[in-house]
């Protein structure tokens, strides 16, 4: 049965008409025990259907390790979207991206593929001038309407700079990694697994957290 | 599998935009705020034929956090988010400029009318403003508690509930954010106590629906005096009123639902507020400043509710219309 049914389907391949260049959705998931690998898999085939500017890879985590390394993949199932250029833009879901998370998915899809509005001045600059690698990890559950806007943002971040690389962590999925960071609030957001804020905040503040960083 | 698709996304990329802000343009009138208040206001606004805009930091304001509405008008069931699509798909027809990332800091009152900053340091300029800014949970103000938001404490159950997935929580309030979202809790928690220093101000149909829950305990005339632990809530010390006793119960997760408060900020040395911080409005939503109507959660008009600020925000507009075609 299809997990989208058909009024989403067509929502989502006009969403997906205003897509600018191609995509290429890789998709990791691992043997044996692995919560949603089959449904994320599923989910990826049909998205994959809704447009022809979408393409689906998908890898083994042990098997294709060198490819996991190359995008930063440590946990399955995870999504890396692919420019173009088949270049990673530091645009990742780790755990599958439903409930309010397709929020955070569909305008990820539509960044990568050129599509998204520039960031203002200001904060390009601030983007620009890192030095320094940076990771966001954006904590969220599938039920928090305003988590899908953190993860957007801290995407958006990671789309402008090569030194960004974000990921959404379904904290439900991961909880080991959730209860490593303590998350009992989402969205949590945490940065180079040193910083961290609570709450689906401006981008000036995802800024200022990064500057520590540097 | 849910997937709960924002319908509002086509109009953020490519050909569907929408219209956007013109720096340039004085404004007939600045919303700020989207929650029902704010978009009731642009719909009879630009209906009026003004020249609209509204500014928010979060689309649908607390309408999105609610799980189910029951009682609006028209509609005997809809998840809060169903109803801000709704609302929102209701302006949009109508092609109204939207900030949907702004974060107001300030206004401030010129000649020909008023200059609003947001926090990106960007300047739109309007002769009248609605302020629909809404309403944000109220703390507690126990020990403990500012210290462990993030870590067991909690202010959104729909948000926070599923990482509390057989544990024990406890609610605060008695209202009826405070039964929802206790029953809300019943459903993925091990166990929930409804902890009340008064008696029950919920709907009294929402209240029998919780007291049929298996897993759930409630303690009225009993307040909450500490919230504790080692690094995350271990759990929190109350005061049972009605015997003098203080006891301690060991939970996880501190879920507060204890009414609201006015997001303010923007106002408070501008306007007149009363005592509990609320923006004081006639009848016709006029402030203590002329050329600035308020409406909703913000307002000192009794009744914290979806439709009260919904037809809030529609009175404002058209006194802002008035007050623009007087010249
Ligand atoms: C959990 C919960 C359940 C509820 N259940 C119900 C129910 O079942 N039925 C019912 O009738 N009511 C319910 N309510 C109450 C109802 O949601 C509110 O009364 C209503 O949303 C108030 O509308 P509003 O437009 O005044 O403000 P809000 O909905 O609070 O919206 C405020 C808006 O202002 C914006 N804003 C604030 N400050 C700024 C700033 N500085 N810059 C830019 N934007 C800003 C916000 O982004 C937001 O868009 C519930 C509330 C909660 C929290």
């Amino acid at each position: 049965m299809a997990l989208l049914n058909e009024q989403l389907q067509g929502q989502l391949k006009e969403v997906f008409s205003s897509m600018k260049n191609e995509i290429t959705l890789a998709v990791f998931t691992k043997e044996g025990d692995c919560y949603s690998c089959e449904e994320t898999i599923a989910f990826m085939k049909e998205i994959e259907t809704l447009s022809d500017k979408i393409s689906l890879e998908t890898y083994d985590l042990e098997k294709d390790s060198e490819r996991a390394s190359e995008y930063n993949v440590v946990m399955a199932p995870s999504i890396v979207l692919l420019d173009s250029d088949k270049k990673y833009r530091g645009v990742k879901f780790n755990g599958i991206p439903a409930g309010h998370e397709i929020n955070s998915f569909i305008p990820g899809i539509l960044e990568v593929s050129g599509a998204g509005e520039a960031l203002p001045e200001d904060l390009l600059m601030q983007v620009n001038a890192l030095s320094k690698p940076v990771n966001i990890k954006v904590f969220v559950t599938l039920s928090c309407p305003h988590c899908a806007g953190a993860v957007q943002k801290a995407h958006k971040l990671a789309f402008e700079s090569a030194l960004i690389d974000a990921e959404m962590v379904e904290a439900q999925t991961f909880d080991e990694l959730s209860n490593k960071f303590n998350v009992s609030s989402v969205p949590k957001i945490v940065i180079n697994d040193q910083y961290e804020f609570v709450g689906n905040q401006p981008l000036e503040i995802f800024l200022e957290e990064i500057a520590k960083t540097q | 599998m849910d997937f709960n698709l924002d319908m509002n996304l086509n109009d953020q990329y490519g050909k569907n935009k929408k219209a956007t802000f013109d720096k340039e343009t004085l404004y007939d009138m600045l919303i700020i705020g989207s929650g029902p208040a704010g978009l009731s206001a642009a719909l009879y606004a630009k209906r009026k034929g003004l020249k609209v805009g509204v500014l928010s930091n979060k689309v649908g304001g607390q309408v999105v956090d609610t799980t189910s509405v029951e009682n609006y008008l028209g509609f005997d069931f809809v998840t809060g988010e169903g109803l801000v699509e709704k609302f929102m798909h209701h302006v949009q027809t109508l092609d109204v400029p939207m900030l949907k990332d702004a974060d107001v800091k300030s206004f401030e009152k010129t000649e020909s009318g008023f200059e609003v900053a947001l926090s990106r340091g960007e300047i739109i300029k309007s002769k009248t403003l609605i302020l629909a800014t809404g309403s944000k949970p109220r703390r507690l103000g126990v020990k403990g508690e500012d210290a462990f938001i993030g870590r067991g404490v909690a202010y959104c159950a729909i948000c926070d509930g599923p990482l509390f997935e057989g544990r024990d929580v406890v609610v605060a309030g008695g209202g009826n954010s405070a039964v929802e979202a206790a029953i809300d809790l019943s459903k993925i928690a091990n166990s929930v106590t409804l902890v009340h220093r008064s008696e029950f101000r919920a709907d009294q149909i929402i209240i029998d629906q919780l007291k049929r829950l298996s897993n759930v305990t409630i303690h009225l005339q009993t307040e909450i005096q500490e919230v504790f632990g080692d690094g995350l809530v271990s759990g929190v010390k109350v005061l049972d009123k009605a015997t003098g006793e203080t006891r301690e119960l060991k939970i996880e997760g501190l879920f507060v639902e204890i009414g609201y408060l006015p997001n303010n900020q923007l106002v408070i040395d501008q306007l007149d507020l009363n005592n509990r911080g609320e923006i004081i409005v006639n009848a016709l939503n006029e402030t203590s400043m002329k050329g600035v109507f308020a409406a909703g959660d913000v307002t000192d008009t009794p009744y914290k509710q979806i439709i009260v600020a919904a037809s809030e925000g529609a009175k404002a507009a058209l006194t802002a219309n008035d007050y623009i075609n007087r010249g």
